[in-house]
């Protein structure tokens, strides 16, 4: 097995971009080329080789090559395969959900609150749940921020108040109510057995049973978290990973005047 | 083994931290003597053998101590009505338990005996369980000087799938990888739970519910291993959160080998009341202590919020104030594993030079402490290729500066809780860079004045200075004030407050006594 350094196939396939049938690329134009890894529950051995390759060919991929397999434990082996993807996609006709935000400096959006809202906007964050992790929502809302970029804490024109980890909907809510914020942030990053969407679920629910849904922009945010399942749960927005506090700002401070010219 | 210093610190700065770090504890000290708590009056009812559940699934050990606050008389301690109450019945704790839980016994009703009479009447029972727990130490003893005990720095391991028939086979693999310390981490949120559920459990999220059947099936399985691979692979769960004491006991029944028993994680990290965990941490530790167990320290949780380099002083501040807290419970050197981390900002230039002077420093400093050393969790992005890059680096500084607990780094940290396969290939990774490194520490010496004995000991002077700081306005003020991790707790906020006691005159705590006198605590106060 293994195809060695240099690949002395023939390639004979149409070597033109074409990006209604886009594919992957490993050093030649729709060469197709992926690597995977994954763990079959059986004894290492010609067997689960086998098993491995017809696996890999279920899943697209022609020519599977184990270039590796390992005993993990008595009935466990571990692959790394590669092997060239038979399946294309055409990118045209993608419709892609990331939120679109023109991203402004915080001297800016403190401007731009300033002349356009005219007092400061209050916002609320917290780790909701059972979950225990601070990282999400202290990179947004921490004075010190994240890789350089201050968190909400530091903006002259914004209130913040992060709550911190495990905090339940029920709380959350009364806090939102009592500090009357305009913006609620909640940051989940545990999702073993979709936790993250129960949980998310459940407090679209009680701020809708307040009768609060509507007056507050409501975002979540977390490594596995995407704009289209937060609009799915009934979310304004949704951010993933490597967002930074002037990200969110930005979107939160035009969907609040976006509102507001709606609403007269 | 003496270590010459590298870094050429400052030791007349390490004696004086460690001196204001004595007086910092010895002040709250006063106050945790003063006080017991629920869970630690729960533990007196698992060490006196109560166990088990009513029908609703709340534990034996809650509906004692709850049946005792309901009459007004909880700070008086559980003991003394426990062993009044056998004095008057003949019962066995847990029969009177099971009665108080029926509805069939007031157990402050029973007339009262003397302080003596009472004591006579628990010290059997004491004897017979505490007999359990010392047989256990010899046992893990035993089994270490049989296998022989491992020179290299242990690899530590998490399972976490929340089944604990899964994570049995989850950790098999791994022991047999390779790993040495295999940790069960904790459904999300059981920190939080004042009681610890029963019995053996196959749902939690992000981990599993630490019980002690749990604990005793995990146990079985990895003496198993142990015998098969001819090493000993040490159980690791957490004494954190609203039951710590509870949790050691269970661990100390249970034969576990070290316990994460941090005197400030959980008022910084879990929002518990900092009374309320200052007066656990104390008779959790002490269990830990009697029972062998080497405890770790949560130091390492400040930098995932804090920044690794300009918070390493409060990393090296909090390591002496849990070397305190832990002189005082009883427990040796050889029992703390103080907690650090290796969280440099990886765009940070000469990162790794600074962390390697840190991660120096603190072994200088602790020469004796099986130092946790905690990988890179801040950094890690889904590029798990890098990854696996910044977790070798992470290697390397362990084996050069010799640490002893490594808690394995996973290329996919950033993603999910460990496949087997991503342990498998970090423990490659490691056994690969111990292997090829062993001696490569020995063999370096650090620049006469240079950047990382500047550093070391810049860290030292800073450390120095909030030391100072904190012995004078108090170790609550200071965590008021957000001095640690930049997270504030008010001294009267967060979980559990309600069940703080003042002791009254009377109270006793049998397994604090009998414990302090065996440790050679008694002599220092």
């Amino acid at each position: 097995m293994g195809g060695g350094l240099y690949s002395t196939g023939k390639k004979e396939f149409d070597k033109n971009l074409d990006i209604t049938r886009i594919k992957p690329y490993g050093d030649t134009m729709n060469d197709g080329k992926v690597q995977i890894s994954f763990t079959l529950p059986i004894e290492d051995g010609d067997k689960a080789i086998y098993a491995a390759i017809d696996l890999s060919k279920k899943m697209g991929i022609e020519d599977p090559s184990v270039v590796y397999h390992q005993f993990l434990d008595d009935n466990f082996t571990f692959f790394i395969i590669y092997g060239e993807l038979i399946h294309t996609v055409d990118v045209t006709k993608i419709k892609t959900e990331s939120v679109k935000v023109e991203s402004m400096t915080m001297e800016e959006i403190n401007q731009y609150i300033n002349e356009n809202i005219k007092r400061k906007l209050i916002v609320i964050g917290a780790t909701t749940g059972t979950d225990a992790h601070t990282v999400g929502i202290d990179a947004i809302m921490n004075m010190k921020g994240f890789a350089g970029h201050y968190g909400l804490e530091r903006y002259e024109m914004i209130e913040a108040h992060n709550l911190g980890s495990q905090v339940s909907n029920e709380e959350f809510i009364k806090r939102a109510i009592e500090i009357k914020a305009d913006v609620l942030l909640v940051s989940q990053t545990v999702t073993q057995k979709d936790i993250h969407v129960k949980n998310l679920t459940n407090l679209v629910d009680l701020l809708e049973a307040e009768g609060i849904r509507e007056k507050v922009i409501l975002i979540c945010g977390g490594a596995r978290i995407t704009n289209e399942l937060s609009k799915e749960l009934g979310y304004d927005a949704g951010f993933g990973s490597n967002t930074f506090a002037e990200t969110v700002a930005s979107f939160f401070i035009h969907e609040y005047l976006n509102r507001k010219k709606k609403n007269g | 083994m003496i270590i010459a210093s590298k870094l050429n610190l400052n030791f007349e700065f390490v004696e004086k931290a460690r001196s204001i770090a004595k007086l910092i504890a010895n002040d709250i000290q006063i106050f945790i003597n003063n006080h017991t708590t629920t869970t630690i009056e729960r533990t007196i009812c698992r060490l006196l053998g109560i166990d088990g559940t009513d029908e609703y699934g709340v534990p034996l050990p809650n509906i004692v101590v709850d049946h005792v606050i309901k009459k007004g008389q909880i700070n008086k301690g559980v003991a003394l009505y426990l062993g009044n109450a056998i004095i008057s019945t003949n019962l066995s704790p847990q029969n009177i338990a099971e009665k108080i839980c029926q509805g069939q016994l007031i157990i402050t009703d029973f007339p009262r005996e003397s302080l003596s009479e009472i004591k006579m009447a628990l010290s059997s029972i004491i004897k017979k369980n505490l007999d359990v727990i010392r047989r256990n130490r010899q046992k893990r003893e035993e089994l270490i000087e049989r296998y022989g005990e491992k020179i290299e720095p242990l690899i530590y391991i998490i399972v976490a799938t929340g089944n604990i028939y899964e994570d049995i086979v989850q950790a098999e693999a791994a022991a047999r990888q390779g790993a040495d310390v295999i940790a069960v981490i904790r459904s999300t949120g059981q920190s939080l739970l004042d009681y610890v559920p029963y019995g053996s459990t196959t749902e939690g999220f992000g981990g599993t519910y630490a019980t002690q059947e749990n604990f005793r099936l995990m146990r079985s399985a990895l003496d198993e291993v142990s015998e098969e691979e001819g090493r000993y692979i040490r159980l690791t769960n957490y004494c954190s959160g609203l039951c710590m004491p509870e949790i050691a006991a269970m661990g100390a029944f249970e034969r576990l080998d070290m316990m994460l028993n941090d005197a400030l994680y959980g008022i910084l990290f879990r929002d518990i009341n900092m009374q309320r965990t200052l007066i656990d941490q104390y008779f959790s530790r002490m269990i830990n202590a009697f029972a062998g167990v080497i405890i770790n320290t949560g130091e390492d949780n400040y930098l995932t919020t804090d920044d690794a380099y300009e918070a390493a002083h409060t990393v090296l501040a909090s390591q002496f104030i849990n070397e305190q807290f832990a002189t005082l419970a009883g427990l040796k050197e050889e029992q703390m594993g103080l907690g650090h981390a290796f969280e440099m900002d990886p765009n940070l230039e000469n990162g790794f030079v600074y962390e390697l002077a840190q991660a120096q420093m603190a072994r200088e400093i602790f020469p004796n402490a099986p130092l946790k050393y905690m990988p890179p969790t801040k950094f890690m992005t889904g590029n798990v290729f890098k990854g696996h890059i910044q977790d070798a680096l992470f290697n390397i500084i362990t084996i050069l500066t010799n640490q002893r607990i490594h808690l394995l780094g996973m290329l996919t940290e950033a993603i999910h809780t460990p496949f087997m396969s991503d342990r498998a290939l970090s423990i490659e990774n490691a056994k690969y860079i111990f292997k090829n490194m062993k001696d490569l520490g020995d063999e370096i010496t650090f620049k006469e004045d240079g950047m990382m004995q500047h550093r070391a000991n810049e860290v030292l002077n800073k450390t120095l200075e909030l030391l100072s700081q904190i012995e004078k306005e108090g170790l609550f003020k200071t965590i008021e004030k957000g001095i640690f991790a930049g997270i504030k707790r008010p001294i009267d906020g967060g979980k559990g407050l309600d069940g703080v006691i003042q002791k009254d005159k009377e109270y006793f705590n049998p397994f604090l006594e009998q414990m302090s006198i065996e440790l050679n605590l008694r002599g220092e106060k």
